[in-house]
């Protein structure tokens, strides 16, 4: 198919269309607004459900309720929103409902800005909402990246009956970039007929079915826990993606960086290699789960002297890297944060500082 | 001769966690009878609120999802319009619908979301133990209210049914009461009548049903169904508030 020039919030709605989501709810916030404008005239032509909801509290229900009833399903927000959202992202993890939300980050905290951040990292991936709970989250670099990602969430999300987060940033969601819509990351809704409510007289074995949360009896509660667990433990084995940049060299630093962050990292690695400077990056895709043993190994080239962490955050996703590093390499941080976006000549400065 | 008295397939024969003289198995039973005679059981789904009826999934007999304080309303718009030819009903007490969730029903019954919601006023929050509620009465005790409710500090109570019955989208709300028999028997009509224009893919469904609970009214279930029936009921008037065109 041939590549069409799209903006990232539109192209992330027809990548929900055509990896055959045909249901969106969701409350306008900037700088995502754009996908619920392009789905409000999309969806309905393929005779699917928009609906813009009074609040992003009540548009997370309306979330858990469609997965519920075993349809696949969409919101899109940004920060605030998705503060908003995560009561349900906790009640939809525990009800093992799957769903695909979409935060085009901002500048936060409170109201903050409407500019491109990296600040909810840890609302992501440690949980927004309360409880033991981890959604499947993945971090795309740019336009076609975050179209592939969209239509994989999906089919993730069904795999483990838990919500996926496509965590972008601003920047991906107001540029423009060519794109193409991979037919072959469109699949199939899985059987949900075990648990879903979608009335039991479409079920062959009769029975009804519940989606809750609520376990009142302790041991049975530490149980639904462990299942949960469970679930992410498979996700660590199975489900990490990464890309490593100028990694076959004998870099002397490793960066770590991900989303709109990384495309800047790389230009700066490109300007060094220009200079006699070899830097590396590891870029993690899925930021839960976490590239935990190749962050580990990467760190530890005999080349490599210091890691360092670069992100539109006051520092987040360090707090991972130092986790997975463990000690055998010192890990730096440098960050901007409210719209603010390190430049090439900054890392480079910075970089050279570590040398 | 045919049964006249019967078990409704949509109740699970089952013991309920609900206080003695509570009014809950009563509503339960009105739903559950209005779902068997339209046989719409096996396309139902349920939704159960916080509070004393949470457990509901375990006392009907459909599907049922879970919702959290206040959500039911935007659950159940999110099934029923990715599956519009399942049937919907919330079940919400007056914490639940009038406090936390006023948000959520307000714009469901706004959008005219064809679901039906059934709503339990006693006047105040049980699950929790008796705290003040939006519908609790001018100088009712509650635990959060020791010296009864002092409405230049909390405002009047707030009548559910008159407030849905002022959108002007089209809808069905009605206040109903099953303090005594003949009471049932109008609530019972009007539980049916929420589903059977749901059925019909008509509007929105609301029936408020005035309730009692004697556990936290501190009353016995005889002076608690006497105190909702001169109490309550001059300040909640049962009726219609809109029906359909």
């Amino acid at each position: 198919m041939a590549k069409v020039l799209m903006k990232g919030n539109e192209a992330i709605g027809e990548a929900a269309i055509r990896a055959g989501c045909k249901n969106y709810f969701a409350y306008p916030i900037t700088p995502q607004s754009e996908v619920a404008e392009y789905l409000s005239k999309r969806l309905p032509e393929e005779g699917g459900v928009f609906l813009q909801g009074e609040s992003e509290v009540a548009v997370g229900y309306m979330i858990f309720g469609a997965a519920g009833a075993g349809e696949r399903v969409m919101t899109t927000s940004s920060s605030p929103g998705v503060s908003l959202m995560s009561e349900a992202l906790s009640y939809i993890t525990a009800a093992q409902c799957p769903a695909v939300f979409v935060n085009i980050m901002r500048g936060g905290p409170g109201l903050g800005g409407i500019l491109p951040s990296q600040g909810d990292y840890f609302q992501a991936t440690k949980g927004g909402g309360h409880g033991d709970y981890h959604l499947l989250v993945m971090a795309p670099d740019g336009v076609q990246e975050a179209v592939e990602m969209t239509m994989q969430a999906f089919t993730l999300a069904e795999k483990y009956r838990n919500p996926v987060m496509i965590l972008g940033d601003g920047l991906i969601g107001q540029m423009m970039e060519p794109v193409e819509f991979p037919d072959d990351l469109k699949t199939e809704p899985t059987n949900k007929d075990d648990w879903a409510t979608n009335g039991m007289a479409h079920r062959k074995s009769g029975k009804r079915n519940l989606v809750k949360s609520l376990f009142l009896d302790p041991a049975a509660l530490n149980n639904h826990n462990l299942l949960l667990k469970a679930k992410y433990e498979q996700m660590k084995k199975e489900e990490v993606q990464y890309e490593l940049y100028n990694a076959d060299t004998d870099y002397q630093v490793l960066i770590t960086s991900y989303g709109t962050m990384s495309r800047v990292c790389r230009t700066a690695i490109d300007l060094l290699k220009s200079e006699g400077i070899e830097v590396a990056m590891l870029r993690p895709k899925t930021l839960f789960p976490f590239p935990e043993t190749q962050v580990f190994d990467a760190a530890g080239k005999d080349s490599c002297k210091a890691v360092i962490s670069i992100e539109m955050s006051m520092g987040q996703m360090v707090e991972d890297v130092e986790r997975c590093v463990k000690g055998r390499r010192p890990v730096e941080f440098y960050g901007e944060c409210g719209g603010e976006i390190p430049s090439p000549e900054k890392i480079i400065e910075i970089i050279k500082a570590l040398l | 001769m045919g049964k006249s008295f019967s078990q409704p397939a949509a109740l699970s024969p089952t013991h309920t966690h609900y206080c003695p003289g509570c009014t809950h198995g009563i509503v339960h039973r009105l739903v559950a009878e209005a779902i068997d005679d339209l046989g719409i059981r096996e396309k139902t789904v349920g939704i159960a609120p916080v509070g004393c009826a949470v457990l509901a999934y375990n006392y009907f007999d459909c599907d049922f999802q879970e919702a959290a304080h206040g959500r039911a309303p935007a659950m159940a718009t999110g099934i029923k319009r990715v599956r519009p030819d399942l049937m919907v009903f919330t079940y919400q007490g007056d914490g639940d619908l009038a406090s936390i969730g006023m948000g959520e029903i307000i714009h469901a019954a706004n959008r005219g979301e064809k679901f039906t919601t059934i709503f339990i006023n006693n006047a105040i929050y049980g699950m929790t133990g008796g705290q003040m509620a939006p519908t609790t009465m001018p100088g009712q005790r509650a635990t959060t209210a020791p010296l009864g409710r002092d409405t230049g500090d909390t405002g009047m109570p707030i009548r559910m049914a008159n407030l849905l019955g002022e959108l002007v989208t089209p809808g069905y709300v009605t206040r109903q009461a099953v303090l005594k028999p003949q009471q049932v028997n109008k609530a019972k009509k009007a539980i049916r009548q929420a589903f059977q224009y749901q059925l019909e893919n008509r509007c929105f469904s609301f029936v408020e049903v005035v309730s009692t609970c004697p556990t936290n009214w501190g009353m016995t279930p005889v002076d608690a169904l006497k105190w909702a029936e001169d109490t309550l009921l001059p300040y909640y008037e049962l009726g219609d508030y809109k029906v359909p065109e």
